[in-house]
């Protein structure tokens, strides 16, 4: 990882939902997103909810679909339009390059959370122990009582899910963070964590992008903030 | 996802059966590599098993082909092969588990019986090694050491489904075909053979095409996901993409019609 190195570049991105259970309603979602993450800097995307934000995030990992323009990521090999990569090319690169904090964990019956942690550490060729103990670190960092570090978070408060959550974003450690608010069902010392979290992944030269609700956090942590509303569809497309 | 070879391990090309004037399905063309996991959902009738059917020799097809990448490296037509070669195949490299178990164990033969059957189709003569062999496999999938003895048929059905497993993963298979391998199971013993199912993955690197109507079964198993409906594939891509970016109406649908617990 490098620092002031271009990772994430996105060029024309449009994104509009068609509604086949509605009628074949459209709905535009952005038009046009055009911006670059580089790496050591993150960079925040701002505006009001319902402007897109979260798709953006979703996009850049290939969740949702972008229907127009490129989505250019720096991988190992070279870039990687990840907006027309085939379904492999998309999962090495999220295997390679680039990770996301969701809003919520997807719980996965049976599996405790310290092995939901270790795995994500294992993703990126840390071996059992050294896994293990990154795992137990964050946890412990994120004030995880280690009495639950066994089980699975299935019955865990939303809090305790969102830093299970966090900790295995954090576990593996790619070149690029994708973050979709993280912080939101955190307290203040959960939230401080968070940050220093963030502050160690910008020193060690990731590309960070992420969507903060938290003035707070959004202030000591973006080094940037792009407004999405000037990538809002025009209205005559409404 | 391991990929020690970059060619696809099997390839499918225009793909279609037809029972007599009834369409099963129509011109699906798939790639498999190696340690990937497809899914492939649709209702009743859609078309998956009949495609599971053919990808896995057990039906012939009207149309298409299906290339293998054997262990030699050796790309094989499947249908052209002969009876002795493809029954090899099914033994050794592949795994079938079925959603009834009995199409997939010997009822009447214990369990260590089922699981040693595939290694002597592989080779192994030694009765104390292929037992030792079996009970290692036994445990693995989480059944007691106690019952190795014992036949299937006084097995719990999710018992059924372990044994199933470990009785094709004794000879180490590269491919997996799974039909509905969850269905029918209450959702304690459901959650405790997807959890042996992804370890395994996992750990073996294994491929698999598995056939479900449930749509959360896709999600924790599959790294891509092909919807199927009358037959045809209407919709294919990365499984959390398809999920939750559904594009084709009846996709839309279907994602639309899960049940939130």
């Amino acid at each position: 990882m490098s620092l002031d190195r271009e990772m994430i570049r996105l060029d024309a991105v449009t994104k509009t939902f068609v509604m086949h259970l509605r009628g074949g309603a459209r709905l535009p979602v952005v038009n046009n997103v055009a911006f670059a993450v580089r790496g050591g800097e993150c960079v925040v995307l701002g505006g009001p909810s319902g402007t897109g934000k979260s798709s953006i995030l979703k996009m850049i990992y290939g969740n949702y679909r972008a229907d127009g323009g490129r989505i250019d990521i720096n991988g190992p090999t070279g870039w990687v339009d990840i907006a027309r990569a085939v379904p492999r090319a998309v999962l090495t690169l999220r295997q390679s390059t680039i990770g996301y904090v969701s809003q919520f964990l997807r719980v996965i019956p049976r599996i405790g959370a310290l092995d939901i942690v270790a795995s994500s550490a294992r993703e990126i060729g840390l071996d059992e122990p050294a896994a293990r103990a990154k795992a137990a670190s964050l946890l412990e960092r994120l004030n995880v009582p280690e009495r639950l570090w066994h089980l699975p978070p299935a019955t865990f408060s939303g809090g305790e899910q969102q830093r299970i959550n966090i900790a295995r974003g954090f576990a593996a450690e790619r070149p690029i963070l994708l973050l979709d608010e993280p912080t939101a069902s955190l307290d203040g010392a959960n939230r401080a964590a968070v940050v220093e979290l963030i502050e160690a992944r910008k020193r060690a030269g990731a590309a960070l992008l992420g969507i903060f609700h938290d003035e707070d956090v959004r202030d000591r942590v973006a080094d940037r903030v792009i407004d999405v509303t000037k990538f809002a569809p025009e209205a005559s497309a409404r | 996802m391991s990929a020690q070879d970059d060619r696809p391990l099997l390839v499918a090309e225009g793909l279609s059966k037809h029972y007599g004037p009834h369409l099963g399905c129509a011109d699906v063309s798939l790639d498999i590599h190696e340690g990937e996991v497809v899914a492939v959902v649709g209702e009743s009738g859609s078309g998956k098993s009949t495609l599971l059917g053919l990808l896995s020799t057990q039906l012939l097809p009207s149309a298409g082909s299906v290339r293998y990448r054997m262990r030699d490296g050796e790309e094989r037509d499947l249908f052209a092969l002969g009876e002795a070669e493809r029954r090899f195949l099914l033994r050794t490299d592949w795994g079938f588990v079925h959603q009834d178990a009995r199409l997939g164990l010997r009822m009447g033969v214990s369990a260590g019986g089922n699981v040693g059957e595939r290694l002597m189709a592989t080779g192994w003569r030694h009765y104390g090694r292929i037992r030792a062999e079996a009970e290692q496999w036994l445990e693995r999938v989480e059944i007691a050491r106690d019952r190795i003895d014992d036949r299937p048929d006084t097995f719990s059905g999710g018992m059924r489904q372990r044994l199933q497993i470990a009785k094709n993963m004794v000879t180490r298979p590269r491919l997996i075909f799974m039909d509905e391998p969850t269905g029918g199971l209450d959702v304690s013993v459901q959650a405790r053979l997807l959890d042996l199912i992804r370890s395994f993955v996992g750990d073996y690197g294994l491929a698999a095409v598995i056939v479900t109507h449930d749509l959360a079964v896709a999600r924790l198993l599959s790294h891509r996901i092909v919807v199927m409906r009358h037959g045809r594939v209407i919709e294919t891509g990365l499984t959390d993409q398809v999920l939750d970016d559904p594009r084709e109406p009846y996709t839309q649908l279907l994602v639309a019609s899960i049940l939130q617990a």
